[in-house]
């Protein structure tokens, strides 16, 4: 393909798509699969066969629309409503658009939509994943070709670097910063590597994106590649992610045959192939040396840094590793410009953010918001609040995150924000807990987490996790003392500071800020042998 | 669904050699690919026995030890064949607030522990720290298909159906 064919293509297919009466969008994304999208969309299929409007009428698949609760979703453009909680028999209504589904209806103008702004997740919901001209109509690889004509490389590392996107995965690393330091390797062979390794528990925004636009990741790297000047990319997406690996396949099988992806892309110069690498089931290779190292074909362990990727990564030649959610923001960093996206958010942090909501929360789901948007927008205006009870705990960051309680709610999101109350942006992960959640048993679950996933590479994070987590056990069942918990601050240090990987050094955050926070509760199971919140199963002491 | 071994006739048995030895090949039989290999091999065989992985060690030319080393380090490689039906309870977070636990809890006492396969062969049961399915918690895979908001009561009449006590 041609520049000026994808130009062609994108304005025909866009003039198809105005032409029909009415488009109806069905969400496939994982949530909605999983309560009967698929028949859904059958059945609204066949319905239009049935009145034989198929050249006015069109159904498509598309990625995650947001309410996961409310699944399986369904847009109609005419009349241009959103509908959830659908089953087959509903088809001929959504075709009629008539007012036997008021019931069904969800309300576009609610808080959870226009509180948000979407712009990595623009197209979920919009396009259909499987279809490459249904997203080039929406814009897409319209900012690769712009890239290749009009831009040289380092003008696209400068774009985004004034954007000030900084790094999704969780780190917050700059991006502009660690582009630009492997653009000015020297080297034959550079890589480019997509992070798409999303272990940490209740965390499901890589998936969505990928299973829900993979074109804009795919054009994300190809950015970065050009940027920096590699000719091969991996994509390391989870094993469990089979509904994402599937469409990523599709979608590189396509962009390949387009010249979109390969030799020769847009018949110019330019080349990029990439490839997938599957994980199989270890969250510590979401560490970019391990993921390096498992993509080597290695046991996922990682390595002393520096050297950093950026100068030795892939068989030691030079390696930008990203996050999915960062790739997914550069299309449209390059499309409206940098400065576009550096006005959104706040100071340290900018453009937005995409959540996973989950836990005891009403509406659980996808959301983006721009970053500085308080907890209390993302949780009671957005997520609809807590169904029964009262908010205890926020948790982000997974297992290397902590607990944010009530106090903060009105604090902003950002990375600094999240920092200084004991926290961490994290990937994305968004769990509610109201007052049935023990937060000694949550520290825990996260500090069984780690104790499983540790690589066993380095000894304060192998034996440490093991100690911690047979107090913090303990301290569930009523059996620990006073000494215990000061054992347990000490190791908390200790695995802090000796640590050979991120894994390691952030696995006693959760300890540490439900310490901070709900100390009493640590207390009350020691000396009291009594759970708060009712949830840890204390056996009453035996007398003798 | 991956079915023990010793089920399928030989000339299929066969069959999977080949297309094992048509990835390897595809991977011009590079130890990096060791990883893409042994996904392979589990999709063909179910799971991973002895023998498979020093075949694979010797065509990829590399110690035995690297190959098992490999293959034990990753959870979803499995070194032991899986029964007919596998249950996978999702423990991520999500899942475990909304409780999970009780979902092991039955697969436990009608089944077997988790990580390994009922007595008579039927049910694997496994647990899975997260599978990204947050909003449907807690979830279960049941034979590759999610079940959503899953119940003890639920799974228990899954297990009813399946015939096991």
């Amino acid at each position: 393909m041609t520049i000026e064919e994808l130009h062609d293509l994108e304005t025909k297919e866009q003039a198809r798509q105005a032409s029909l009466e009415n488009r109806i969008h069905c969400c496939t994304a994982a949530g909605c699969l999983s309560c009967g999208a698929e028949s859904v969309r059958r059945a609204i299929g066949e319905e239009i066969e049935k009145r034989g409007v198929g050249e006015r009428v069109e159904v498509c698949g598309t990625g995650c629309m947001g309410m996961c609760s409310r699944g399986p979703l369904v847009l109609a453009s005419a009349p241009g409503k959103l509908y959830g909680s659908l089953t087959p028999a509903d088809a001929p209504a959504v075709l009629d658009g008539s007012g036997s589904l008021a019931a069904s209806e969800i309300d576009r103008n609610s808080p959870f939509f226009t509180k948000q702004q979407r712009i990595v997740l623009a197209g979920s919901g919009r396009v259909d994943p499987e279809k490459l001209a249904d997203y080039i109509a929406a814009g897409g690889y319209r900012a690769l070709a712009q890239a290749l004509i009009e831009m040289k490389p380092a003008d696209v590392v400068k774009e985004v670097a004034k954007s000030g996107l900084r790094g999704r995965g969780g780190a917050g690393y700059p991006t502009g910063l660690k582009w630009e330091l492997v653009a000015k390797q020297v080297g034959p062979t550079k890589y480019v590597v997509c992070n798409a390794d999303e272990g940490d528990p209740g965390a499901f925004m890589d998936r969505s994106v990928l299973e829900g636009d993979p074109h804009r990741v795919l054009e994300g790297m190809a950015l970065a590649g050009y940027a920096v000047g590699a000719q091969q990319g991996y994509i390391y997406v989870r094993g469990e992610y089979g509904l994402a690996i599937q469409r990523l396949q599709n979608a590189i099988k396509q962009a390949e045959r387009e010249h979109l992806l390969g030799g020769r892309i847009l018949d110019t110069g330019f080349q990029f192939r990439i490839d997938l690498r599957i994980g199989a089931g270890a969250f510590v290779c979401g560490e970019e040396t391990a993921l390096i190292a498992s993509i080597e074909g290695k046991r996922g362990q990682p390595r002393q840094r520096p050297p950093y990727p950026p100068e030795s990564g892939l068989w030691n030649a030079p390696t930008l590793i990203n996050n999915v959610e960062t790739f997914a923001n550069i299309p449209p960093i390059i499309n409206e410009g940098g400065e576009w996206y550096a006005s959104i958010g706040t100071e340290k942090s900018k453009g937005t953010k995409v959540f996973a909501l989950a836990g005891h929360i009403k509406h659980t789901g996808l959301i983006e918001v721009p970053m500085g948007t308080t907890l209390r927008t993302i949780l009671f205006d957005i997520g609809g609040g807590i169904p029964n009870g009262r908010f205890k705990a926020a948790q982000t960051g997974g297992p290397s995150g902590g607990c944010i309680p009530e106090q903060f709610l009105d604090s902003p999101v950002d990375y600094e924000s999240l920092a200084a109350i004991g926290s961490i942006m994290g990937s994305g992960g968004l769990i509610v807990m109201d007052e049935s959640s023990c937060m000694v048993d949550v520290a825990r679950f996260f500090m069984e987490f780690c104790m499983d996933e540790s690589c066993g590479k380095c000894i304060p994070c192998r034996a440490g996790t093991v100690e911690m987590h047979d107090i913090l056990h303990r301290m569930t069942r009523g059996d620990a003392s006073e000494h215990d918990l000061a054992m347990l601050e000490e190791l908390a240090g200790l695995l802090r500071e000796t640590s050979l990987c991120g894994l390691g050094q952030t696995a006693p955050n959760p300890v540490m800020s439900t310490l901070r926070y709900f100390r009493s509760e640590y207390e009350a199971h020691i000396r009291e042998r009594r759970c708060p919140a009712g949830h840890c199963a204390i056996e009453a002491e035996v007398m003798v | 669904m991956p079915t023990a071994i010793t089920e399928k006739p030989t000339t299929v048995k066969d069959n999977r050699q080949k297309l094992l030895e048509r990835a390897m090949s595809r991977h011009q039989y590079s130890g990096s690919a060791l990883i893409e290999v042994l996904h392979t091999a589990q999709e063909l065989f179910g799971y991973l026995s002895p023998e498979l992985l020093s075949t694979i060690a010797h065509k990829l030319r590399l110690p035995p030890s690297r190959v098992l080393g490999v293959a034990s380090f990753y959870h979803f490689f499995s070194l032991k064949p899986k029964g007919e039906h596998t249950f996978v309870v999702c423990l991520g977070t999500a899942c475990y607030v909304a409780g999970a636990l009780g979902l092991v809890e039955t697969l436990e006492r009608r089944c077997c522990k988790s990580g390994a396969t009922s007595a008579d062969g039927r049910v694997s049961f496994e647990t899975a720290r997260c599978i990204g399915s947050c909003g449907l918690a807690p979830a279960v895979i049941y034979d590759g298909t999610i079940l959503a908001r899953a119940t003890p009561d639920q799974l228990g009449r899954q297990l009813d159906q399946l015939g096991v006590k």
